[in-house]
């Protein structure tokens, strides 16, 4: 066993290696330790890769400093810390909403300094987005919504009739189709959101503080959700502060604390991928035992454990 | 391009945003009937103007003994000078008659003739009748007259009238361009900001649609054919305004009004195709401008 790996109760836990910068496309020998199951991977399976990025805001402000990590295909990674530690700045930089200071972003082996102005729509079809605020058009129904994001990529009315029902179902929106946002509750309208930025399967979702308006068992429904979606194959960041859906999640964990990262390990992670039915189940069982703990603990105990 | 699918989102934001679209299309309608008012009224005063201008006349008064041949001479000679546009020979007889019909009793007081034959010199240019009076009619510097031609007995070109006449003109034409330049002006402020209004409340929606990876003129599209759209009705009812207005207020005036039945004023087809094209490119250029703030995402 390498002496990054442990077993704690019950639980494999395995604290990935620092990642050196290494050339792009080279044939780089894959450390045995980097994932605890998976098939072979090389250095074009990365589909999100920070180098050395910083980001500074105008007033002197630093949004992130230094930051070095990659994201493998298929891989749910979750960005940790407070407000203002940087989660947000990864994401606005991953979509191109700013360009970093400092250092290179590259998604699927592409530096996004090298996307002129008028390609960044089209640089962006091939990212979903996920909004705590949901963001989604005030005027037009779940269906207009969802379609929306196929019609700015010019899919035609018969193209996209015949990909929503899936969609709509995945994230079991089917009896919703003809509301608009307004009547919906939170939690339906961030799987509109989800379904949204779904539609058109891009390879890579970000999700930006999905849960933070959405009540726990809500936001288990949009973890599932989430899930769901990276095991049919796509890549998923999820920044968050919610540290014990972060734990119950057992994906790597890359945490900020004012625009550096502290820590980037993969909690607990099963060596058996559960389906979402039971990793829903998982979440539910612990955030239970969670309340439970509570109420032994009291308040001002469990206050302390949702903010550390 | 899909022109179907931007058509629906016009008409649907249109539909959705019926508040923000009727200011801007009573905006549009307003300046256009402001404006389809102003035109002919321009014009009239400006045909007005150029019709006093018109009289700015320069008269050659011929020595009464002047011979065909000199008469000949001159009007040769007149023809040449610069600035003359056209010159009319006036014979005493003819000038005898004219004068007499405005004033019988004056000349049967008289009881001849007491006129002479008369070059009327239109000038091409109304400014230059003190330079066509100068050409022929120069003062020396000891105070003789030096006339160009030994058969020319005067010229005349009523100074102050003509003066007069110029200035007032002139006043006229400067503040009725000064007017329809601050209208214009006013008119494409009003649209603009109208359409910045309404595009300001939908600024959210315009940063989603470019989140999902909409591109500039995709967003665009639909607002300038809304822009087109509300331009065109706008314009139409104003038009059907004025075309109201013309048949049952102007139509039965121009008769009476001289004003009003300027020969050289602007027909009405033309007014209504001038008025169109306006509404309608200020208010579509007018939603694709205004949207680029937004677009910056």
């Amino acid at each position: 066993m390498s002496p990054t790996k442990t077993i704690a109760d019950g639980r494999l836990k395995v604290t990935l290696p620092p990642r050196a910068p290494q050339p792009q496309r080279a044939p780089a020998p894959r450390p045995a330790t980097k994932r605890a199951a998976g098939p072979a991977r090389d250095e074009r399976d990365l589909v999100v890769e920070l180098r050395g990025v910083s980001k500074l805001y105008g007033a002197g402000d630093t949004g992130l400093e230094r930051a070095t990590f990659a994201v493998r295909r298929q891989e749910m990674v979750f960005l940790v810390g407070p407000t203002g530690s940087g989660k947000s700045t990864i994401m606005r930089l991953l979509i191109k909403e700013l360009d970093p200071s400092e250092g290179a972003v590259r998604v699927a082996g592409r530096d996004l300094a090298e996307i002129g102005r008028k390609k960044i729509p089209y640089y962006r079809r091939n990212v979903g987005v996920v909004f705590q605020d949901f963001k989604l058009l005030p005027n037009r129904t779940v269906y207009e919504n969802i379609a929306y994001a196929l019609q700015v990529t010019g899919a035609s009315r018969k193209q996209i009739r015949n990909t929503l029902p899936d969609i709509l179902r995945l994230t079991g929106l089917s009896t919703k189709l003809h509301n608009y946002p307004h009547q919906l509750s939170g939690g339906e309208q961030q799987r509109v959101a989800v379904a949204r930025a779904f539609a058109g399967h891009p390879p890579l979702l970000l999700a930006d503080e999905p849960t933070g308006n959405l009540d726990p068992e809500t936001s288990i429904g949009i973890m599932q959700l989430l899930y769901r979606i990276n095991r049919a194959g796509t890549t998923v960041i999820v920044a968050t502060h919610d540290r014990e859906m972060v734990d119950r999640m057992r994906r790597r964990v890359i945490e900020l604390r004012r625009g550096r990262i502290v820590r980037d390990e993969a909690t607990g992670l099963y060596a058996r991928e559960e389906n979402t039915n039971e990793l829903g189940d998982r979440l539910r069982a612990e955030s239970a035992t969670v309340d439970a703990a509570r109420s032994v603990l009291g308040p001002k105990q469990s206050k302390r454990n949702a903010l550390s | 391009m899909k022109p179907g699918f931007f058509l629906k989102e016009s008409i649907r934001s249109i539909r959705r945003n019926a508040v923000p679209s009727f200011a801007a299309f009573a905006s549009v309608l307003v300046t256009t009937l402001v404006l389809g008012v102003f035109i002919p009224v321009v014009q009239a005063t400006n045909g007005a103007a150029n019709d006093v201008r018109g009289r700015v006349l320069v008269d050659v008064d011929l020595n009464t003994t002047a011979t065909p041949a000199e008469e000949a001479r001159v009007r040769a000679e007149l023809v040449r000078a610069p600035h003359v546009k056209s010159v009319q020979f006036v014979s005493k007889q003819a000038g005898y008659e004219q004068e007499r019909k405005l004033n019988p009793q004056a000349f049967a007081l008289i009881g001849y003739n007491p006129l002479p034959d008369i070059y009327r010199v239109t000038p091409s240019n109304p400014n230059d009748a003190g330079a066509v009076r100068a050409e022929l009619d120069q003062s020396s510097p000891l105070g003789t007259r030096l006339v160009s031609d030994p058969a020319i007995a005067a010229v005349q070109n009523r100074q102050a009238e003509t003066n007069k006449i110029l200035s007032a003109t002139r006043v006229i034409k400067l503040t009725m361009a000064l007017l329809a330049a601050l209208l214009v002006l006013a008119s494409v402020l009003l649209i603009s900001n109208t359409i910045r209004l309404s595009l300001f409340s939908r600024r959210r929606e315009v940063e989603v649609m470019k989140l999902v990876g909409a591109t500039d003129w995709f967003i665009r599209w639909p607002f300038v054919i809304e822009g087109l759209f509300l331009g065109a009705l706008g314009g139409a009812a104003a038009i059907g305004l004025l075309a109201l207005a013309k048949v049952t207020l102007v139509d039965p005036l121009a008769n009476t009004v001289k004003l009003i039945s300027q020969p050289d004023m602007i027909a009405f087809p033309i007014l209504i195709a001038i008025l169109m094209g306006c509404a309608v490119a200020v208010s579509a250029a007018g939603s694709g401008l205004s949207l680029r703030r937004f677009l910056r995402v």
